[in-house]
C-alpha cells in the first residue's frame, strides 16, 4: 500500500493506482475529458492535470502513477486556471453548434465547461477540420471532433476492428479512416461503439427521425413499429428511471402514441428465428450424418455488425454463418407478406420501423438482399435514443403511459426471445428448443438457465450430452455437443481465427457484436459504465422469468404462422422471405 | 489475417516488378509491424509514392489496420500518397514571406499549373507544397525548387523560374 495525500486528506491505495483512480476510490472529483475507466488513458486532453508538491509541472492524473508521501492538489489556482486555458483552447477548435447539436445538454464537453466555470472564450473560435461523413449507420461530424481519440480505441482494442485512427499532424490532424475516406467505404462493422464513448457530437448514428415522422404523419401509410428485447431495459433510462428498469408496456403504448397503426415485438420474431434457425442446424447435422459436407461451427447471424465484419475478414468462411434474417428483419417481411394478406392491403402502403439498440442495423435495411421487388423488408430503424428524442418532441409523458401488450398477430413473445438482448441468450433459447426437439424433454438445467454462456467473459462455452434421444434422432445418441459463445469483435476475431486454423471444437456458436451483446448496442442510451451493463443484462433475465411459457417452440403465435401460412421451418416460403445471403467485401471497398 | 487484399489490387498496380520488390522487402522485415516506417521509406523509394492500393498490401502483410499505415504516411511529410513530381516547388510561408506576399505566390503557382496544394501537374513535372520559414527572410517572399532557393520572387517571375525546369535540367 502505498501513502499519499489528496487535498491534504491521507489516502492509502494499492501500488500502481493513478492519481485519478486513488482519488475516485475516495471520492474526490478530479475533472477529466478522454479518459475511460478501464479502457482508455492516453493523457492527451490534459484536463485531469493537478498540483503534485515538488513538481516542476502539472500532472495529468489519468496517467500518473501515485507514489509514497506525494502530495496532490486537484483545485489550486494554478490548476484551475490551467484547467480554464486547456478547455479554452480546446474550445478554439471545436464547431460550436450546440444549439443544434444532437448532443445538446448531453455533451460531456459541455458539462465539462460548467463544472470549471468558463464562461468566456479568449481565443477565436473556428474549427480546422470540417469533414461531414454520412454514411448509412453513423454519421461523423469532424467540426466537433475534440481529439479525445475515445473512438480509436474502442474500434481497435474493443471491437478489433481498427477503421479510424488519427491521420495527418498538427491543425490538420483528424480522426478518420484510411486516406480520410468515408467510414462506408472501409472495413468499419457499423457497430456504433464509437458512438456511445464519443463525448461530444462528432459520432452518431445516421438520423430516421425525419422519415419516420412523415410516414407518421402520412395517413395513407400504415406504420408497423416493432422493437427489439434490449430496449424494454433501457429506454427507461432516458426518462429517469433507475437503470435497469423494464418498461415494456409504456414502451409499446409510446411508439402507439407516436401513431404507429401496429406495435409488434421484434421479440415473437425472435422466437421465429429460433425455430428457422434451431432446424438449421439440425438438417447440418443429419446432413453431415450422411457424409455430405456441412460448415461446423454454424454461427448465429442476427448481428448486423457481426456479419459486416466477418464479410470483410473472413469471406472465406461465409458459409459457417446461419443463412437466418435478423428477427426485425424476419418481422419486417412477414409484414409486407403475411400480415398485408390478412389485412388485405397492399403491401406497398406499409411502412416498417424497427426500434433498435443497433446502428448496424441502418445498414442492414439498405442491403440488396434485404429489398424485393422493390419493396424494403424494413423502412427505416431508429435507434433507442432516437425513439427518446421522438417521444420528447411529440410531448408524450412517458412516465404517465398506461402499460399496454403489444398488438397481434405478431405481439406475442416466450422468455426465450428476451434474452436475444443479451451475450449468451441466443444460445440459450436455441439450446432449451433443439433438445427439446431431438428429446422430448425440457433441458435439464435449473429455470433453463445455460449458467456456463452468462456474463462479461470474453470466450463462453458449454457442452451438452445428447442422451435417451427420441427416435428419429437416435443418430446424435450420445454425442457431446460443445457450444461457444462471445460478443464483442475482437473475441470474434478470436473464434474465427479458432475456425480458420481448423480446430474450432464446436458446432454451434452465437457472436453478439457489441460487448455484452444488444443491452450495450450502438443505439443504445450512452453510458461506459460495466454496472449499467449488469444492470440491463439481470432485467432481461427477470423479463425472461417472468413469463409463462419460456421456450420459442411454445410460442402458439410462432405455431400458428406455421400452420397459416409458412408450412413448416427452413421450408419454401420461410426460404424465400425469412434466409438470406452474403457478400465477400475487402478491408477497403474499392 | 485478412483474405488476400493481394489479389485484389495486384491488378492496379501497373508494374508488377515494383510490387515484388516492395513485397520482398516486407518480407525483409519480417512483416513485423515495428519495421513498418523501414517499410515506408523502402517502398516510397520503390514506387516514388505510396498509394492506398499499396497501404493495403503493406496492412494485410503486417496484420494491422490500413487506418494505421495510411495515420502514419500522413504523419510524416517525407511519405506521399499520391504520386510526386520530378520537382518539388516550396512556397515558403513562414510569417516574413507570409507578409510579404507568400499568399499571393502560392496563388500565382496555383494558377500557372493548375493544380492545389500538395498536388502535382498533369505532365508530372511540378509538386506544389508550402514550407515554413526556409531561412531566406531577408529576402521575403522565398521559395525553394528540389534543393535550390529562389528569393524575392515577385508573381511576374515565375513563369522565368519554371522555364528553367520545365522539360529541361532533370536534377
Ligand atoms: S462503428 Fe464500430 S467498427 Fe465502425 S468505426 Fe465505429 S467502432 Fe469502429
Ligand atoms: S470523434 Fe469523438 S471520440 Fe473520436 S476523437 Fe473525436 S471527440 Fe473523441
Ligand atoms: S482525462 Fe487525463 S489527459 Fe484527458
Amino acid at each position: 500500500m502505498i501513502q499519499c495525500t489528496i487535498k491534504r486528506q491521507s489516502i492509502s491505495v494499492l501500488e500502481g493506482t493513478t492519481i485519478l483512480e486513488a482519488a475516485k476510490q475516495n471520492h474526490i472529483r478530479i475533472p477529466n475529458l478522454c479518459y475511460m475507466e478501464g479502457l482508455h488513458s492516453t493523457g492527451s486532453c490534459r484536463i485531469c492535470s493537478v498540483e503534485v508538491v515538488g513538481a516542476k509541472t502539472l500532472m495529468a492524473a489519468c496517467v500518473t502513477e501515485v507514489r509514497e508521501g506525494m502530495q496532490v492538489f486537484t483545485h489550486s489556482k494554478k490548476v484551475q486556471d490551467a484547467r480554464k486555458m486547456l478547455y479554452q483552447l480546446l474550445l478554439s477548435d471545436h464547431h460550436q453548434d450546440c444549439l443544434r447539436c444532437n448532443r445538446n445538454l448531453e455533451c460531456e464537453f459541455q458539462e465539462l465547461g460548467r463544472e470549471l466555470g468558463v464562461t468566456q472564450s479568449l481565443f477565436q473560435t473556428t474549427s480546422s477540420r470540417s469533414a461531414k461523413d454520412e454514411g448509412p449507420s453513423i454519421v461523423r461530424d469532424t467540426s466537433k471532433c475534440i481529439l479525445c481519440q475515445r473512438c480509436v480505441t474502442v474500434c481497435q482494442d474493443i471491437q478489433g476492428v481498427g477503421a479510424i485512427r488519427v491521420q495527418n499532424r498538427g491543425f490538420q490532424s483528424v480522426v478518420a479512416p484510411a486516406m480520410e475516406l468515408p467510414l462506408a467505404q472501409v472495413n468499419c462493422a457499423n457497430c456504433g461503439q464509437c458512438t456511445i464513448v464519443c463525448p461530444v457530437g462528432a459520432l452518431e448514428g445516421t438520423d430516421a427521425t425525419e422519415i419516420v415522422w412523415q410516414a407518421l404523419h402520412d395517413p395513407n401509410v400504415r406504420v408497423v413499429m416493432q422493437c427489439a428485447p434490449a430496449i424494454r431495459v433501457a429506454i427507461g433510462e432516458l426518462f429517469d428511471y433507475p437503470v435497469g428498469t423494464r418498461v415494456t408496456g409504456k414502451l409499446a403504448a409510446a411508439m402507439k402514441a407516436l401513431g404507429a397503426d401496429d406495435v409488434f415485438d421484434t421479440n415473437w420474431a425472435a422466437d421465429l428465428t429460433i425455430l428457422e434457425e434451431g432446424t438449421e442446424l439440425l438438417h447440418r447435422l443429419l446432413k453431415s450424418l450422411e457424409g455430405q459436407p456441412a460448415a461446423f461451427p454454424m454461427i448465429t447471424s442476427c448481428s448486423p455488425g457481426w456479419i459486416k465484419f466477418v464479410e470483410h475478414q473472413y469471406p472465406h468462411l461465409l458459409d459457417h454463418l446461419s443463412s437466418c434474417k435478423s428477427p426485425h428483419m424476419m418481422l419486417g417481411a412477414l409484414s409486407k407478406s403475411y400480415y398485408a394478406e390478412k389485412l388485405g392491403i397492399n403491401p406497398k402502403k406499409i411502412f416498417v420501423v424497427s426500434v433498435m439498440p443497433c446502428t448496424a442495423k441502418k445498414f442492414e435495411i439498405t442491403r440488396e438482399e434485404m429489398i424485393h421487388d422493390g419493396l424494403k423488408d424494413v423502412d427505416a430503424v431508429l435507434t433507442t435514443r432516437e425513439l427518446g428524442r421522438m417521444i420528447r418532441q411529440a410531448g408524450i409523458d412517458f412516465r404517465q403511459l398506461k402499460d399496454i401488450p403489444f398488438d397481434q398477430p405478431m405481439g406475442f413473445s416466450t422468455g426465450a426471445a428476451d434474452i436475444f438482448g443479451v451475450t449468451g441468450g441466443v444460445m440459450e433459447a436455441a439450446l432449451r428448443t433443439v433438445y427439446t426437439v431431438l428429446s422430448g424433454r425440457p433441458l435439464p438445467f435449473a429455470k433453463l438457465h445455460v449458467e456456463s454462456i452468462r456474463g462479461m467473459d470474453e470466450v463462453k462455452e458449454a457442452t451438452l450430452v445428447l442422451q435417451d434421444l427420441l427416435p428419429q434422432y437416435h443418430a446424435l445418441e450420445g454425442a457431446h455437443v460443445k457450444v461457444v459463445v462471445t460478443s464483442g469483435l475482437h473475441g470474434a476475431r478470436v473464434l474465427m481465427d479458432q475456425i480458420q486454423a481448423g480446430n474450432s471444437p464446436y458446432l454451434f456458436m452465437e457472436v453478439m457484436g457489441c460487448p455484452g451483446g444488444c443491452i450495450t448496442g450502438g443505439g443504445q442510451p450512452r453510458s461506459h459504465d460495466p454496472e449499467v451493463r449488469s444492470k440491463r443484462m439481470k432485467a432481461l433475465y427477470e423479463e425472461d422469468e417472468s413469463k409463462v411459457l419460456r421456450e420459442s417452440h411454445a410460442n402458439p403465435s410462432i405455431d400458428a404462422l406455421y400452420r397459416e401460412y409458412l408450412g413448416e421451418p427452413c421450408g419454401e416460403r420461410s426460404h424465400h422471405l425469412l434466409h438470406t445471403h452474403y457478400i465477400k467485401r475487402a478491408p477497403i471497398i474499392p | 489475417m485478412q483474405v488476400s487484399q493481394v489479389e485484389q489490387v495486384v491488378k492496379k498496380i501497373p508494374d508488377s516488378q515494383e510490387l515484388e520488390k516492395i513485397l520482398n522487402l516486407i518480407d525483409l522485415y519480417g512483416n513485423r509491424p515495428e519495421n513498418l516506417i523501414q517499410i515506408l521509406h523502402g517502398t516510397q523509394q520503390i514506387a516514388g509514392h505510396i498509394p492506398l492500393t499499396l497501404q493495403c498490401i503493406i496492412a494485410e502483410k503486417l496484420s494491422i489496420p490500413v487506418s494505421e499505415v495510411s495515420g502514419v504516411v500522413s504523419f510524416y511529410s517525407f511519405f506521399s500518397a499520391k504520386p510526386r513530381g520530378k520537382h518539388i516547388i516550396r512556397v515558403c510561408l513562414g510569417t516574413a514571406c507570409y507578409v510579404r506576399g507568400g499568399k499571393k505566390l502560392v496563388e500565382t503557382l496555383q494558377h500557372k499549373l493548375q493544380v492545389n496544394l500538395g498536388e502535382t501537374t498533369a505532365d508530372g513535372q511540378f509538386t506544389l507544397e508550402i514550407a515554413r520559414c526556409i531561412g531566406a527572410c531577408g529576402l521575403a517572399p522565398a521559395m525553394m525548387i528540389d534543393d535550390e532557393v529562389f528569393r524575392q520572387v515577385n508573381p511576374n517571375k515565375v513563369d522565368s523560374i519554371l522555364q528553367q525546369y520545365e522539360g529541361g535540367r532533370s536534377s
